[in-house]
């Protein structure tokens, strides 16, 4: 700030003014009209800086307003009970005055800048790449939380199998002609004490759990399963899952239990009608079918009702034989398996029409049909997505 | 297995409707694939005579016939060549839907002249493929009635799954007595079904000249007949055959087709002329050949069960015939064949030859071994009933297994087993009606029909439990499974406990984490081409009978894989891509359960943010690795990198991350060998992280309080030779004073100007965190001091 300059005071001081604001100097005789000229240099001040100088020329050590304060200490106790008000009112006023102007100049300021920084919000911005699973583990974690809520845990065993886990001791012996019914991969690299094949099915984890677990025993195992077949519906590696209780007293009444209450949950569905159906499996007696009750109404298929059936699972009482062959006694012990195949489940519940699309690895497939990291499957958030 | 209604009612005697049969079947387990039932759709059309055909006036190729359907005469537009004044054919009026053409008659104008329905071909009733007339019937047929009524095409076709037990319902004769069973009509004794006083026939002469030295055929039984005629089969037997898909061949040919779908017993009929000598079941002799039915020739082994004659092998036994000695419209004197055949044997057999068949299928899962004299009869009385002759006495060479099976019941286990409780009454009356013997006692004895191979176990039977389930499971198949009322499993005592082993929970932990990070999650075949194994190190495992060569070679590596799915999305326009797999690598000693990533193309796209896109590198595999390995629970900062160990890696842009000794991932660029391999043109980075080799993770956490004083850092910048590890640097100065350095972090490479030849220049910065006491100028110099010692014992100079 330069040249300013300050009067000397007499009784009531005369001020005058000079420079920064461009204010006019001009002859005051008490301390309204002081006020007015100081708060007329206020509003007057159109920067910051501008303020600044009336503030200094005001209220800086030589400013007029301490200036005038300053002769309070000379005066008489009357005079000063007189000027002393008057002067710190001044002081007051000019100083509200003061802050006032400067927040609206900074208000002022600030929008000032603010406009000038405008940017296009329009503009597209990257984002991070979404990742999806595939719908395979989605329904495996679906089926694992809709189980374990039942006590089932969940168990695992080899792909590459032996011959006598995957068939024998499943009570298939090697001529038994359940064999055709598994087109079955053969490894060239066996062992000589016995075949390895790729598993058929998952059920020879329920042989490996049965042998080092002691009853009772709750268990689902889901995982990849080979067979020598392929089209539209079948493909030589696909997903099943399998279910297995042994304890004692369980009958076909609690399997027809646990498949009702697991197939509610999966298809989110109170209605669900089950149909047992007699069949055969060479591991299970007596073996049943299931059918789930649905609806093709208007072409689209719904779970639920009992307008039409469709076969959704194998099943049955586990053999005596597949539990004397594990090592249990089969007069103390008995259970049931079932299994199903859980990419079917996921066609029926997703809508996906070709089976071998889940192996192909099409960008375009796993955008439309995975889900997202935090479609976590939860009893509580639900188990469909 | 196909059979008609009509042809189930021989030998069941019910007023069932077809819906109350197929409802029947699927409740006791006879799952019903499919219903044909054409009587439905062609209901409505008739047998008309054509009374007059006269040329269309605007077509040649037209005429406009005048048509009786039993009423007033029909104006017809017709263009079958055939078509005549005269004859007599198949008619629909308007209305009618037509089958075979998929659309419903009208009265129209053809060419200006009216028709009012129209004359059908084969084509177009869906009878066959035959389209070049219409259809022309008998003088007799009768004007006005139903076509399908009088040419006995009421008679729907069922379809039901036989499941691989029950081999007694391989023939018609089963189903009819497990429908009996379950409450639907009487099953026909034998003689009433065929229409005949008795099953034997008369007999002159000497039986033929059969025997067995072989266990594969325990028994072999046999008859001729002489003097026959085998000429067509009669319509009945055709039409049955027909029906179900089985071709008409001759009347000795068609007898033994019908015997087995109808009884389930497959025979075989030779035509002696070709035979030289008696017939021996015996083991082939290597090297022997024989030219079967179905045309191919097969290759036999000494394994194999053979029918033969003096000169040659004239049947693989119970599974097909030979071509040279099959009957023939000559044929005169014929030798029937009823045999007994070794399920295990025949099985093995079928599986050496790959060859299939009608009796293959039979034989294997055991035909009922108390049949053959009657099973031989029938057939013996079909043969002079149709083809004329005399039957010869019958020889019989061996035993049949019939020695019966006998299983302890406790009629308890019907209710402790499938959950429905049945009287023991109706217990015993199912058990009878199908055919088990029944003796009550503690427990009860009962007795296994011949023909149920299934139920039970003659050489078990020292186990009191084995076949008591078969027949719980033959009690409420037939009682009816509806019975069966949900009941809840019990719940678990006690604390919930967590149902995924710790190796799931980190699967889907890892899995759930790589897919937020952006990655998509493939699932790819467990079988590769050999050829792409072997660029990963080569197959431990590889399948004998792979569905193609090109899905052969378990994989040893995941990258295969998602190599080529990169590829095939390339292909499609999309050669950027974050693909990630969890699953199992098949090594020679287990399968490891391994997470791969795949980076291809570019990090970043050009964006007008962050200007050209940016390919992906090395460090952006090196992060994935990093933040999987940090979700999963390893120590990463207790990680060394070590360099590449596997050829598939680029040998200078690719790491492996180890824990000590043990290699919990490799990461980095892929070789530009195994990219051309697989005909990858972009860039691409890559994760494989062993989920096997990761410590556990450690639950809970020790006792922690955030440090009151501020930490404070100070930066530092050295000259080092470029070969050396910059993590070797980072790795000093934090090793530097353990108790004050909290964290070093390098944040800026330099090569160039000023740092001389074969130099970098590395920027670090280095975290101190005073414990008790605020630093002092003095205690910060002392560190600073150390830090340079260690730098320096590496090489390394402090940038002045």
């Amino acid at each position: 700030m330069v040249g300013c300059i300050v009067a000397a005071a007499f009784t009531e001081p005369v001020l005058s003014f000079c420079g920064g604001g461009g204010y006019q100097p001009a002859a005051m005789t008490d301390t309204d009209t002081l006020q007015a000229d100081i708060l007329g240099s206020i509003a007057a001040a159109a920067t910051p800086e501008a303020l600044e100088a009336v503030r200094v020329a005001a209220m800086g050590k030589s400013g007029s307003v301490t200036a005038l304060l300053k002769t309070l200490g000379g005066m008489d106790p009357a005079a000063r009970a007189d000027a002393g008000p008057r002067f710190n009112g001044l002081r007051e006023a000019v100083s509200a005055a003061l802050a006032a102007r400067k927040a609206a100049l900074d208000a002022a300021a600030l929008e000032a800048r603010l406009a000038s920084e405008r940017q296009d919000m329009t503009l597209p911005v990257a984002l991070p790449a979404a990742g999806t699973i595939h719908p395979i583990s989605q329904v495996m974690d679906e089926l694992a939380e809709i189980f374990a809520d039942l006590g089932f845990a969940v168990a695992s065993g080899p792909e590459i199998e032996t011959d006598w886990h995957n068939f024998t001791a499943l009570n298939i012996p090697e001529s038994h002609p359940a064999r055709a019914m598994h087109d079955t991969f053969y490894v060239a690299q066996s062992p000589p004490e016995g075949k390895l094949v790729l598993r058929t099915h998952t059920s020879p984890v329920q042989v490996r759990t049965m042998l080092t677990q002691a009853p009772p025993i709750r268990i689902i195992a889901p995982g990849r399963v080979y067979r020598s077949d392929s089209d539209a519906t079948h493909t030589p590696m696909f997903h099943q899952i399998e279910g297995l209780v042994i304890d004692r007293g369980i009958t076909l009444a609690h399997l027809k239990w646990t498949l009702e209450t697991f197939v509610k949950a999966f298809f989110e569905v109170d209605d669900v009608t089950l149909r047992l159906r007699p069949s055969y499996f060479p591991f299970t007696e007596p073996s049943v079918e299931v059918d789930v009750g649905c609806s093709w109404a208007g072409g689209k298929l719904t779970i639920g009702g009992s307008d039409s059936w469709m076969e959704i699972l194998g099943s049955g009482m586990v053999h005596p034989r597949v539990i004397a062959a594990c090592g249990l006694d089969p007069d103390e012990w008995q259970g049931f398996a079932f299994g199903t195949g859980v990419d079917r489940l996921a066609m029926l519940k997703y809508g996906m029409t070709d089976l071998r699309a889940f192996f192909d690895a099409d960008l375009r497939w796993l955008k439309h049909y995975g889900f997202s990291a935090f479609d976590v499957p939860t009893l509580s958030a639900g188990v469909g997505a | 297995m196909k059979f008609t209604l009509g042809w189930l009612k021989e030998h069941l005697d019910t007023s069932a409707s077809l819906d109350e049969v197929t409802a029947t079947l699927n409740r006791i387990g006879l799952e019903v694939e499919g219903v044909e039932d054409a009587s439905a759709a062609l209901a409505p059309f008739v047998i008309a005579e054509v009374l007059t055909a006269e040329r269309h006036p605007q077509a040649d190729k037209l005429q406009v016939l005048s048509v009786s359907a039993g009423g007033a005469a029909i104006q017809v537009v017709c263009g079958a060549p055939n078509a005549r004044a005269g004859m007599k054919g198949v008619f629909g009026a308007p209305g009618t839907y037509v089958p075979g053409s998929d659309i419903t008659l009208k009265v129209a104008a053809i060419r200006g002249v009216e028709s009012r329905g129209m004359m059908c071909s084969e084509r177009e009733l869906q009878l066959s493929e035959e389209h070049n007339g219409i259809i022309e019937l008998p003088a007799d047929a009768p004007v006005g009635a139903r076509y399908v009524d009088w040419a006995g095409l009421v008679d729907p076709v069922i379809d039901v799954a036989i499941t691989p037990n029950r081999q007694d319902c391989m023939g018609v004769r089963g189903i009819a007595r497990d429908l009996a069973a379950a409450g639907l009509g009487r099953l026909k004794p034998l003689a009433e079904a065929y229409r005949i006083a008795a099953l034997d026939v008369p007999r002159a002469g000497p039986g033929p000249d059969v025997r067995t030295d072989d266990p594969g055929c325990p028994a072999f039984f046999a008859c001729a007949v002489t003097g026959v005629t085998n000429g067509a089969s009669p319509a009945w037997m055709q039409q049955k055959l027909k029906a179900i898909g089985s071709k008409p061949i001759s009347a000795l040919v068609d007898i033994t087709n019908f015997v087995m779908f109808d009884l389930g017993r497959p025979l075989h009929v030779y035509d002696r002329a070709t035979l030289s000598g008696g017939l021996v079941a015996r083991k082939a002799i290597a090297g022997e050949q024989v030219e079967a039915l179905n045309g191919r020739t097969y290759a036999l082994d000494e394994t194999m069960t053979v029918i033969a004659d003096d000169a040659h092998v004239h049947d693989i036994g119970g599974i097909m015939g030979g071509k040279a000695s099959g009957c023939s419209e000559t044929t005169t004197d014929v030798l029937i064949e009823c045999a007994f055949f070794d399920p295990d044997s025949i099985a093995r057999t079928g599986q050496k030859l790959t060859l299939t068949s009608d009796a293959r299928s039979r034989f294997e899962r055991g035909v009922d071994p108390g049949f053959l004299d009657d099973g031989l009869a029938i057939a013996t009385h079909l043969v002079l009933e149709l083809c004329g002759g005399t039957a010869s006495e019958v020889t019989r060479s061996g035993t049949p297994p019939t020695e019966p099976k006998q299983v302890a019941f406790r009629p308890a286990r019907v209710l402790g087993l499938a959950g429905i409780d049945v009287a023991q009454d109706e217990q015993a009356a199912i058990l009878e009606r199908l055919g088990f013997g029944v003796a009550r006692g503690d427990p009860w004895t009962i007795t296994v029909p011949t023909w149920r191979r299934d139920v039970g176990s003659g050489a078990a039977a020292s186990n009191g439990w084995d076949g008591e389930a078969d027949i719980v499971e033959e009690v409420v198949r037939i009682h009816g499974l509806d019975a069966i009322q949900s009941t809840p499993l019990p719940r678990a005592e006690g604390v919930a406990k967590p149902t995924a082993t710790p190796a799931q929970a980190l699967e889907r932990r890892v899995r759930r984490a790589t897919a937020a990070r952006g990655f998509d999650e493939a699932v790819t075949w467990s079988f590769l081409p050999p050829a792409d194994a072997e660029a990963f190190g080569g197959a431990a495992f590889t399948l004998a009978n792979p569905i193609s060569a090109d899905l052969a070679a378990m994989r040893p590596s995941l990258l295969p894989g998602l190599l080529a799915a990169a590829k095939r999305n390339a292909d499609r326009g999309q050669a950027s891509l974050r693909l990630f797999e969890i699953g199992q690598r098949y090594l020679a000693d287990a399968e490891h359960p391994t997470l791969a990533l795949l980076l291809a193309g570019q990090r970043l796209a050009r964006d007008w943010r962050t200007g050209p896109a940016v390919a992906v590198d090395a460090y952006d595999a090196k992060a994935e690795a990093l933040a999987a390995l940090a979700i999963a629970g390893a120590p990463v900062d207790r990680l060394a990198v070590a360099a590449p160990a596997t050829s598939w890696w680029h040998p200078g842009r690719a790491g492996r991350l180890v824990l000590g000794k043990v290699v919990l991932a490799d990461f980095g660029m892929v070789h530009p060998a195994i990219l051309k391999h697989f005909d990858l043109k972009q860039p691409v980075a890559a994760v494989e992280l062993y989920l096997d080799a990761l410590p556990p993770r450690r639950r809970g956490r020790a006792v922690f309080a955030p440090p009151a004083l501020q930490p404070l850092t100070r930066d530092f910048a050295f000259v080092v030779p470029e070969t050396l590890a910059a993590d070797a640097l980072v790795r000093a100065a934090s090793g530097a004073d353990k108790a004050l350095i909290a964290g070093v972090k390098l944040f800026d490479r330099f090569a160039g100007a000023g740092i001389g030849e074969g130099n970098v220049s590395l920027a670090i910065e280095v975290t101190l965190q005073p414990k008790d006491a605020t630093l002092t100028e003095a205690d910060i110099a002392a560190v600073s001091a150390k830090i340079v010692a260690a730098a320096e014992k590496l090489g390394a100079s402090l940038r002045g």
